[in-house]
C-alpha cells in the first residue's frame, strides 16, 4: 500500500510550524491511528488529546484540511487520495501544544448555567412521556467536542466576543433546560442579555460540523430565539407574569444555586 | 519543596467518572472542601463509553422484579465469588440512585405510562436496565458533571496523580500529581482520599478501554499499603469490533443482543444453543422459537442463550473461532439486521449504527456485524469494606471499577453504572465522616521529593528505551499469555517477562519538554500498568480453576474449594512498583442464612 503524508502543526502559544510525516498506509485507519503511529515512532512528544477512539467522548477535536473533525472518526480513505493531509489544532481556542488547545472557555460557560431545578419528586417517581423527553435527549447527545464553538464565526476570529457569547454548545444546553419537562427555572433573560443569543445569525456552521448530527440551529437556537422574543414582547405573557404567580423562576433568581 | 503548588482539602477524589463524581457530590453536599482530580478533561472519563444501561430493580417493566432477584442474578453472574454484602447493597440501593439522577436532570427513555423504561441484558432475569438509547454512560456522566459544576466543586483537570503520601501510622495524608498541560507538579493535602480511577484494560492489545485505563488507582493504593483481590478476574466483553484492525476492540453494546440481535457462525448457525452451562440450563430457551417468543413476553418462553452472562458468551465465541467457524476477520456474526426493522435499529441503537457506518463501512440495518471478545473490565480491585468503601489504609476509600468484590469473578452488563452511583455515594459519605473529625494532615517533604524525582527520572536519562515500545510489548504479552483462555506455562512465562519489562521500565527515556508530552505521560503510566498486570498474571496462575473471568485451559472446571477464597495481593516490602507482590488465598466473607435461602429455594 502507498504512504500517508501528513502535515501536522507543531508548536505552542508562541508559534509553531508544520512538520511533515510519512507513514505507510494501513487498511481502515482513521487520522488518529496515524497520529498514534507517529507518536509511537518518530515523535513521542507529539501532543494530541484523545480518549474513547469511538466518537463518544469528544476529546480528539482538531481541524483536518481546515475543517473541524474528530480525529478518531475521520477515515483516511474518505480524504482525497494521494493528497497531503493537514492537521491543525482548533482555531478558536488558544494552543497549549501541537494539537491540544485550551478549551477552558467552555468549562467557564458551563459554570454560568443556572442549575436544573425540578419540583420535589412525587411518590413513585417523576412521570414524563417519551415524546417530551426526546426533545431534550437530542441535545443531550452532545459529546462536548466543542467543534461547534470552534467553527462559530462569532468567536472563531473574534476573541473579544467570548466574554459575552456562550456559543452553540451552550445554546443547546439552555434549550435543553428550557424544554425539559421538569425544570422550573427561567433562563430566557439571561440567554438574551448575557449569553449573546442575538449575536448568532443562524448560518448553521455549527450544525454542519456536529458529529452527533444535532440540529443545533433549527431545533435549539431558533426555538430559543423565539421563546426569548416571546418572553420580551408578548403582551399577554407580560400581563400573565404580572398577575399570576410564576411557575418558573426568572434568570436572576435562578442564578442562586440550589442547595 | 516550597515552590510546588499545594492545596489542602477535606476530601480529594481521584478520577472523575461516575463513581468519582458521585463521591464528590456527596462529600460536597456535606459542606466540606472537596476537589476532583482527573487525568482527562471533565466529562471524558471512561463512564462516557458505557452504552446499554444502568441496572436497577425498579420493576417498571416487570413488576415481579425486586432487589432479591437482582442480588441473585448478580451473585450467580459472578459465580458466587462476589462479596455478598456489596451485591446486596448494590441491588437494594440502585433504584434510588437512578431516580436521583432524574432529579438532577437525566432524561431516560420512558415506558408508555411515563416511567423509566428498562431493557433486557445478559444475566438479568427481568428487563432491568434504565437507559437512553445506547448512550447511557454519556447521560450518567453528563448529569453528574452538571450537578458537580452547579455545586461549585473544584476540578483539577488533566492532572495525573503519581503517588499517595502517608504518615507514620500508614494513613493517607495526600497525593502528588502533575498537570499534563504544563508538566508542573502539584500536591494535595487531604483528610480523606477517594480512589475512583477505573480499570486496567490498556495493558491488553485488543481492548475497549481508552489510554486512561492504566490501573493507576489499583497501583497507588497497593503502593500505599492497600490490598487487592480477585485481580485475575478480567472480563472480556463478547462483542468488540474486529475489523478494521485499527478499531479492533471497540465495544459493541450488549443492548444489540438485548434488543433481539443474535450470534451466528460462518454456517449461519445460532451457535449459542450449544453452549448453555448446567447452571443456566433451567432458565435458557432450548429452541430458536422459544427464545424468540421471549423478547415480547418473558412468560412465553425462556431467555435466549445469547443473553447468558458475558464470560459464557465470550468463551463460546472464542471456541467457535478456534474451530474454524469464525467470520472472515476472526470474529463471529452479530445479526440484528434480519431481526428488527431498519427504523427500530436506528432508533434503539443509534451509536452502533453510526459507529459501524463510519468506522467499518457496515450498515447494521442491512448486514451482520463482525464481533469478537475484547478486554473490557476488571472485576478485581482494591479490597474495601462494603458499607463504607474504606480500604485497609486509613483515610483511603475506593469505589467503582477500581474497587474489588462487588462483581465476583464476572460482572453482569448494566451493573457497572449502578455500582458507580451506589458505591460512589457510599465512599463520599464515609470520606466525609472521616474528614469531619480530623485535623488537616501535612505532607512529608521527603516523600514528595522522592515521588517527584521518580516521575521526572525519564527526562534525566541520556539514553533509554521508548516508552511506547514497552507499552506495545506489554500489550502483546498480556494478550497472548494472560488473555481470555489461560494456562500455567504461559502465565509463568508472562510473570518472568513482566519482571524483565519492569527492569526495562526503570530505564525508559523521553525527549521534549514537560508541557503536554504524551511520551512522558505514558512513561509515568507504565509503573501502574506493570504492577496491575503482574497482579493479574499472579492471580491467574494461582487460581487453578475456571470461574467467570478466569478461564484455565488446564483446569477447565470450577473448583468448589477455590470458590470459597479470594486471592489477596499486597506488597511485601519497600515501596513502589519494583518491590515484590505477595499473594495469599483468604476465605470469602460468609453469607448470612437469610440471603443464602434465596439460592437454596431455587435449587429445590
Amino acid at each position: 500500500m502507498s504512504d500517508v503524508v501528513m502535515h501536522v502543526w507543531r508548536g505552542d502559544a508562541d508559534g509553531g510550524q508544520f512538520e511533515e510525516y510519512t507513514i505507510p498506509k494501513q487498511d481502515g485507519e482513521v487520522v488518529l491511528d496515524v497520529i498514534h503511529r507517529i507518536q509511537a515512532t518518530e515523535a513521542p512528544d507529539l501532543a494530541c488529546r484523545w480518549n474513547c477512539k469511538a466518537g463518544k467522548c469528544g476529546s480528539c477535536s482538531a481541524e483536518i484540511n481546515g475543517k473541524p473533525r474528530l480525529l478518531c472518526m475521520t477515515r483516511i480513505d474518505t480524504l482525497p487520495e494521494g493528497e497531503t493531509i493537514t492537521v491543525t489544532p482548533m482555531r478558536a481556542f488558544p494552543v497549549i501544544r501541537d494539537l491540544v488547545t485550551d478549551v477552558s472557555f467552555n468549562y467557564e460557560q458551563a459554570r454560568k448555567v443556572p442549575a436544573f431545578n425540578p419540583p420535589p419528586r412525587p411518590e413513585g417517581g417523576y412521570r414524563m412521556s417519551q415524546i417530551d423527553v426526546e426533545r431534550g435527549q437530542e441535545f443531550r447527545k452532545c459529546i462536548e467536542c466543542f467543534m461547534c464553538q470552534d467553527v462559530c464565526h462569532v468567536i472563531r476570529d473574534h476573541e473579544e466576543n467570548k466574554s459575552r457569547y456562550a456559543g452553540p454548545r451552550f445554546f443547546i444546553r439552555y434549550a435543553e433546560l428550557e424544554m425539559h419537562p421538569l425544570d422550573t427555572n427561567d433562563r430566557r433573560d439571561l440567554v438574551r442579555e448575557e449569553m449573546g443569543l442575538g449575536m448568532c445569525n443562524i448560518t448553521k456552521c455549527c450544525t454542519e460540523v456536529c458529529p452527533e448530527h444535532i440540529k443545533i440551529t433549527d431545533n435549539a437556537i431558533i426555538p430559543l430565539k423565539e421563546r426569548v422574543v416571546d418572553a420580551d414582547y408578548d403582551p399577554i405573557a407580560w400581563l400573565g407574569r404580572k398577575i399570576r404567580r410564576r411557575t418558573k423562576r426568572t434568570a436572576a433568581e435562578a442564578k442562586v444555586q440550589p442547595d | 519543596m516550597s515552590q510546588i503548588e499545594h492545596h489542602d482539602y477535606d476530601v480529594i477524589v481521584i478520577g472523575a467518572g461516575g463513581a468519582g463524581l458521585r463521591a464528590a457530590i456527596e462529600a460536597k453536599g456535606r459542606g466540606l472542601k472537596v476537589a476532583l482530580v482527573c487525568k482527562s478533561l471533565l466529562g471524558k472519563a471512561h463512564t462516557v463509553m458505557a452504552e446499554g444501561g444502568v441496572a436497577a430493580a425498579m420493576g417498571n417493566v416487570y413488576a415481579e422484579d425486586n432487589w432479591k432477584v437482582h442480588f441473585r442474578d448478580t451473585m450467580r453472574g459472578g459465580k458466587m465469588l462476589n462479596h455478598w454484602r456489596m451485591a446486596q447493597l448494590h441491588a437494594q440501593e440502585s433504584p434510588d440512585r437512578v431516580q436521583e439522577l432524574e432529579g438532577w436532570g437525566a432524561l431516560f427513555d420512558r415506558t408508555k405510562d411515563g416511567k423509566i423504561l428498562q431493557r433486557d441484558f445478559g444475566g438479568h432475569r427481568y428487563a432491568r436496565l434504565a437507559h437512553v438509547g445506547d448512550r447511557t454512560g454519556l447521560e450518567l456522566i453528563r448529569t453528574l458533571q452538571q450537578r458537580a459544576v452547579s455545586m461549585d466543586i473544584d476540578v483539577f483537570m488533566e492532572c495525573k496523580v503519581v503517588r499517595l503520601t502517608t504518615d507514620n501510622d500508614g494513613a493517607v495524608t495526600g497525593a502528588v500529581a502533575y498537570w499534563r498541560p504544563t508538566g508542573e507538579f502539584v500536591t494535595f493535602g487531604a483528610k480523606s482520599i477517594v480512589l475512583a480511577t477505573g480499570g486496567v484494560g490498556k495493558s491488553w492489545k485488543f481492548t475497549s478501554n481508552s489510554w486512561e485505563s492504566t490501573g493507576d488507582g489499583h497501583a497507588i493504593a497497593m503502593w500505599a499499603g492497600a490490598s487487592l483481590i480477585d485481580m485475575e478476574c478480567v472480563q472480556f466483553h463478547p462483542t468488540g469490533m474486529v475489523w478494521p484492525l485499527s478499531v479492533r476492540g471497540i465495544l459493541v453494546t450488549e443492548g444489540v443482543r438485548g434488543d433481539g440481535g443474535v450470534l451466528r457462525n460462518s454456517d449461519g448457525k445460532r451457535f449459542m444453543f450449544d453452549y448453555v452451562a448446567d447452571m443456566f440450563r433451567a432458565e435458557t430457551a432450548e429452541s430458536e422459537d422459544e427464545a424468540d417468543r421471549w423478547y415480547d413476553d418473558h412468560t412465553a418462553g425462556r431467555r435466549p442463550p445469547e443473553l447468558l452472562p458475558r464470560d459464557e458468551v465470550a468463551r463460546s465465541i472464542n471456541t467457535e473461532v478456534k474451530a474454524g467457524r469464525g467470520s472472515p476477520h476472526g470474529g463471529v456474526f452479530l445479526d440484528i439486521a434480519s431481526r428488527r426493522t431498519a427504523d427500530d435499529i436506528r432508533k434503539r441503537l443509534p451509536s452502533m449504527y453510526h459507529q459501524f457506518m463510519e468506522l467499518a463501512g457496515v450498515d447494521i440495518t442491512r448486514e451482520a456485524m463482525e464481533v469478537g471478545p475484547t478486554c473490557h473490565y476488571i472485576m478485581g480491585g482494591v479490597q474495601v469494606d462494603p458499607d463504607t468503601a474504606a480500604t485497609s489504609v486509613p483515610g483511603l476509600f475506593a469505589a467503582g471499577e477500581v474497587a474489588g468484590g462487588m462483581h465476583g469473578s464476572n460482572r453482569l452488563g448494566g451493573n457497572s453504572l449502578s455500582d458507580l452511583i451506589v458505591f460512589g455515594r457510599r465512599a463520599g459519605i464515609a470520606a466525609a465522616d472521616r474528614a469531619e473529625n480530623l485535623r488537616q494532615p501535612s505532607l512529608s517533604e521527603s516523600q514528595v521529593t522522592e515521588y517527584v524525582d521518580e516521575a521526572l527520572a525519564p527526562f534525566t536519562r541520556e539514553s533509554g528505551e521508548n516508552p511506547y515500545d514497552l507499552q506495545h510489548e506489554l500489550q502483546e504479552l498480556m494478550q497472548a499469555n494472560v488473555g481470555i483462555i489461560r494456562t500455567e506455562s504461559e502465565l509463568v512465562e508472562a510473570l518472568e517477562k513482566l519482571e524483565v519489562l519492569k527492569e526495562r521500565a526503570a530505564n525508559v527515556a523521553v525527549g521534549g519538554g514537560r508541557v503536554y508530552n504524551p511520551g512522558w505521560n505514558l512513561a509515568t503510566d507504565l509503573p501502574s500498568m506493570l504492577t496491575v498486570s503482574t497482579c493479574t498474571a499472579q492471580g491467574a496462575r494461582d487460581r487453578r480453576e475456571s470461574r467467570g473471568g478466569q478461564t484455565r485451559e488446564d483446569f477447565p472446571k470450577a473448583d468448589p474449594e477455590l470458590g470459597k477464597v479470594n486471592f489477596v495481593q499486597r506488597q511485601s516490602s519497600g515501596r513502589g512498583f519494583s518491590s515484590e507482590i505477595t499473594i495469599t488465598p483468604e476465605p470469602l466473607p460468609v453469607m448470612p442464612d437469610e440471603l443464602m435461602a434465596i439460592f437454596e429455594e431455587e435449587s429445590k
